[in-house]
Formats: structure tokens, sequence, C-alpha cells
């Protein structure tokens, strides 16, 4: 079978695509499937991790190429460009420091910037708390909308005295 | 522990035991862990590794899951040693690959290991045979538990467990299965099953994790995030996806069956039939007779090997398995010539005597 698309090449990548619920199906070369930017798993598998994250990276560097390539990790002196090239990060501080440039990237990885998993076992009351008191916000927001003030004061109050638990310096941020 | 010994063992995670085994081989939780002190492994100097390296070790002993644990320094091991480790799914390439201070932490039965100073300072591992999820994540995360009360590991409140690699920070995990799906390839429906997994956020890879190929119609199916979804959601999502899987196989197998019994029960026992009666063979060849072999038994065509015994023949015809047996290094040639005796020994009527107490 030849391409849809181009009906020179052999089509090696068929799927089935359906839009409101219309089913259509396609025939296309691995050429026209990378140019149209069809996801091909398995055909690409030579492709390392790196190279991936490597190609991703450099969508989001894009203008300020050169400027944000050169910043620098102040612990491991890891430089943006190296990360770039390899896909690999050279310490647990270069997430702060590349902060700016690794958010879209994990946002497009990952489709989220959040972590709700588990915590180490010396860290987890500090960080349940934190989300807990998250999560108190949510819920005052909520109540303002709905004018159930009473309530949102109640809440408030409780947000106030696990605040005035967590506010040591581990706070926030690589701790 | 020596090597030819464990070589002589079968992991508990091959047994052919545990839910749904016919079409799922195994299941792996494995966990990603840095120390927030030390730069991460391919930036660290030697002197950082052995620091590691020891921190890792005491931790460890003080576990008492792991404190029977033996610690296998990457260094101290030939090349055979080490590949029968990638062999046996217990150490990636890449820490085999290199020569730095790196090691293996592995319990007798194999079920959970720690690599040591691979990409990330510590990748702690559970394996189970069949299909076993949420226990090997259980065990896992136990282990975590404990290290992680000795351990300083990098963490951040936002993202989690930090890593060398983006693409594993946050919880750090990866949960796979290793499944065997010849119906829906036979039925060319697979393609279509691989795509609807890509696109529910899940990756497919061969039979040795990233960058390996597809052999003998196995799949290992993980997920590919590690943000915005704590553990146990990620546990489930694979856990309802591999169980759907599993019933498309089932289905295909049915339909198969009603069309062309006769034709598949064929090409079972002539899977079979070679596997006993060969004199030269490659892995590559064991590894496809011996899935047509399992797809019998799914089949539940009678007098064939069982399932335990398939899975012996998947990993310990593999070189390095096969050198480690012969007690010597051996060329290509004469290991196809000894794979095909190893095979019909195991496969021969007297099992249990003939190839295992060699």
């Amino acid at each position: 079978m030849q391409c849809q698309l181009c009906g020179k090449r052999p089509a090696v990548v068929h799927f089935t695509e359906i839009v409101n619920n219309k089913k259509s199906d396609h025939h296309v070369c691995e050429k026209c499937a990378e140019e149209r930017g069809y996801h091909v798993p398995l055909l690409k598998s030579k492709f390392s991790v790196g190279d991936l994250l490597a190609g991703m990276v450099d969508q989001s560097g894009q203008g300020e190429e050169t400027k944000v390539g050169r910043v620098q990790c102040p612990r491991c002196n890891l430089v943006y460009s190296e990360f770039k090239e390899s896909g690999r990060l050279g310490c647990s501080e270069c997430y702060t420091t590349f902060r700016a440039q690794l958010r879209p990237l994990l946002r497009r990885i990952h489709g989220s910037t959040k972590h709700v998993g588990k915590a180490p076992a010396r860290d987890s009351e500090r960080v349940a708390l934190r989300r807990e008191v998250q999560r108190l916000h949510e819920d005052l927001q909520r109540a303002i909308e709905h004018e159930e003030f009473e309530n949102a004061a109640a809440i408030r109050d409780r947000i106030r005295a696990m605040e005035a638990q967590t506010s040591g310096p581990a706070a926030g941020g690589t701790s | 522990m020596k090597l030819t010994d464990q070589a002589r063992h079968l992991g508990r995670w091959l047994d052919g035991t545990g839910p749904a085994s016919d079409v799922v081989l195994s299941t792996r939780v494995r966990l990603a862990r840095n120390l927030k002190e030390v730069t991460f492994t391919h930036r660290a100097r030697e002197e950082q590794l052995a620091m590691v390296y020891s921190s890792v070790l005491s931790a460890v002993r003080k576990t008492p899951v792991l404190a029977t644990s033996s610690a296998l320094p990457m260094r101290d091991l030939s090349p055979i040693d080490r590949q029968f480790l990638v062999e046996r799914h217990l150490i990636s390439n890449d820490l085999a690959d290199n020569g730095r201070l790196r090691g293996l932490l592995l319990l007798p039965d194999e079920t959970v290991s720690v690599m040591v100073n691979e990409e990330d300072h510590l990748r702690l591992q559970a394996l189970a045979s069949g299909f076993q999820l949420r226990s090997a994540w259980e065990s896992v995360n136990a282990i975590d538990d404990e290290l992680g009360q000795d351990l300083d590991y990098a963490f951040s409140d936002e993202l989690g467990y930090l890593t060398a690699c983006p693409t594993n920070a946050g919880t750090g995990m990866r949960a796979s299965v290793l499944i065997h799906l010849p119906s829906l390839v036979l039925t060319r429906q697979i393609g279509r099953v691989l795509q609807g997994i890509t696109q529910v956020g899940l990756a497919v890879r061969g039979f040795y994790g990233e960058g390996s190929q597809i052999m003998g119609n196995f799949f290992q199916i993980s997920n590919q995030t590690t943000l915005g979804q704590s553990e146990r959601e990620t546990i489930e999502s694979l856990d309802r996806v591999t169980r759907q899987i599993i019933d498309y196989e089932q289905r295909a197998r049915e339909e198969l069956l009603k069309d062309a019994r006769v034709q598949i029960e064929d090409k079972v026992w002539r899977a079979y039939g070679t596997l006993r009666h060969s004199r030269v063979i490659s892995s590559q060849e064991v590894i496809n007779l011996a899935s047509a072999v399992r797809f019998g038994l799914s089949l539940q065509i009678e007098g064939l090997a069982d399932v335990k015994t398939l899975n012996e023949l998947l990993i310990r015809t593999q070189p390095a398995h096969m050198q480690l047996w012969a007690g010597r290094e051996l060329e290509q040639r004469e290991r196809n010539v000894l794979r095909a005796e190893y095979v019909r020994r195991l496969l021969g009527e007297d099992i249990s005597n003939a190839a295992r107490s060699n």
C-alpha cells in the first residue's frame, strides 16, 4: 500500500482516527508520519531518552538560546547547554537553578509539575501538613464563592493554626 | 554469594506462579532515589560514589528485609557475571558497562534488589512472578520507607524525588509488566492495542526494557509519567489497562481457536518438537519457540512443558547463563550447540536430575 499523503513511499503507519464520532482510516509512510507529528510507538525505538529530551528542550529554549544556555548551577557547575545535550541534570540543586526552564519541560513530559506521591519518612509529616493547608485554601476559596462566610472564617482559622506549625525554615523549594 | 550458585537457582519471580501467569510473565516496580548531599552519579567524583556506596550499604544492613542481601560491586565481577545479571533483569546494561564504583544489593530469591550508582544513586526494585502490581509496589515501598529513615533523599515538596533525568522526577517510580501477547500479534490487532496503550500515557518496550527489541511476542508495558499522579494511582491505572489487554488477548485467542485450532496446535507442537530435538540453536530461536509453546499452554494443550520450565528456557539459555553453566567462556558456535543440549535436557523426561544437577 502506498502512502496516502505523498503517494510515493510505502505506508508503514496505519491508524484509525475518530473525530466527532466519524471514523477514518489512515495509511502513511514513516516520513510523512513524522512530518505530521503522528506519534509512532516503537518505530523510532533506537532513540534514547536523552535524544528525545534534548529535542523537547530545544523548543523551549528558542529566542534566548545563548543566554539560557550559559546559566550555571552554583553547586555542581552544570551549564544548561550540557543538560540540553545529555538530558541529565547534575545535582538536586539544578532543579532550583533551572526552575524556569524545567517547568515547561516537565509539563510537556508529565502533563503536570506537581508531585502528589509519597514523601520520605523524614519529610512526610511536614509534606502532609503542607498539602492539607493547600487543600484548605481551595475550600476557603469555594466557601467565599458560595458566600458561606461563617464557614470561610472557620477554615481561615484552621489555616492560620496550621501555618503557625509549618512556618519553619523548611517550607517550599528544594528542601 | 557466588554467581555460579545463583545461576543454578531460578529467581522466585520466574517460578511461573502468581495471577494471570499464563499471560503476564512478571511484574516489576522500581523507585529512583538520590542522596541530597551528593551530585548525581554521572557528575560525582569517585570518592563521592564511594561515600554513596557505603552509606547505602550501612542503611541496608539496618533494614530487616535487606539484612541478608549480598553486595556485588561491579568492579569485582567478570564481564560474564555482569551479563548474567543483565539477562536476569537484575541490573541495567548501563550499570554493567561502567567501570566506576557501582554495585548491586540482592536478596537470594531475587525478589528485591538495589542498584547503587546507576543513573541515580539508588534504584530500588521489586520483581514478582505473574501479574502482581500491588504487592510489588508494597514491597518496594516498604524498603524505601526503611532506607529513607537512614538516608537523606533529595526531595522537594513541589517536584517530589529529584532524579538525574527529569523524566523520573516526582515519584521516581517505573512500574511494568512483562506480558505475552501472541494472539493479538497473530490476529494483527497488536498495532491498535499498542497505539491505545501509548495514548493513555503508558509506554511499550521490548523484553529487556528501554531500547530493547520486541522478541517472542513479549512486551513490557510501563507508566510513562511520574508527576501529577500518586504512586497508587499510577499502579491502579497500569493495573486497569493491563487487565484490559489480558482480556483482549483472551478474546483474540478464542477467535483464533474457532477459526484455526488445528493450524495453531500444529505450530505449537512443531515448536515444541524443534526445542526437544534440535542440535544447534540460537537464543533468539529459543525465545521464539518458547513463545509458541507458552501460547500452547495458554490454550490448555496437554503434554507440553510447564510455565516454570518455559521461563527457565527464556532466561537460562541466554549467552552468559550458558557460559556460567559450562564454567568457561564459549564462542557463539559452541554456545549454540551447548544450548541445544541444555534445552533437550531441560525438556527431557527427567528434568530435575539432568540439567539442574550439572
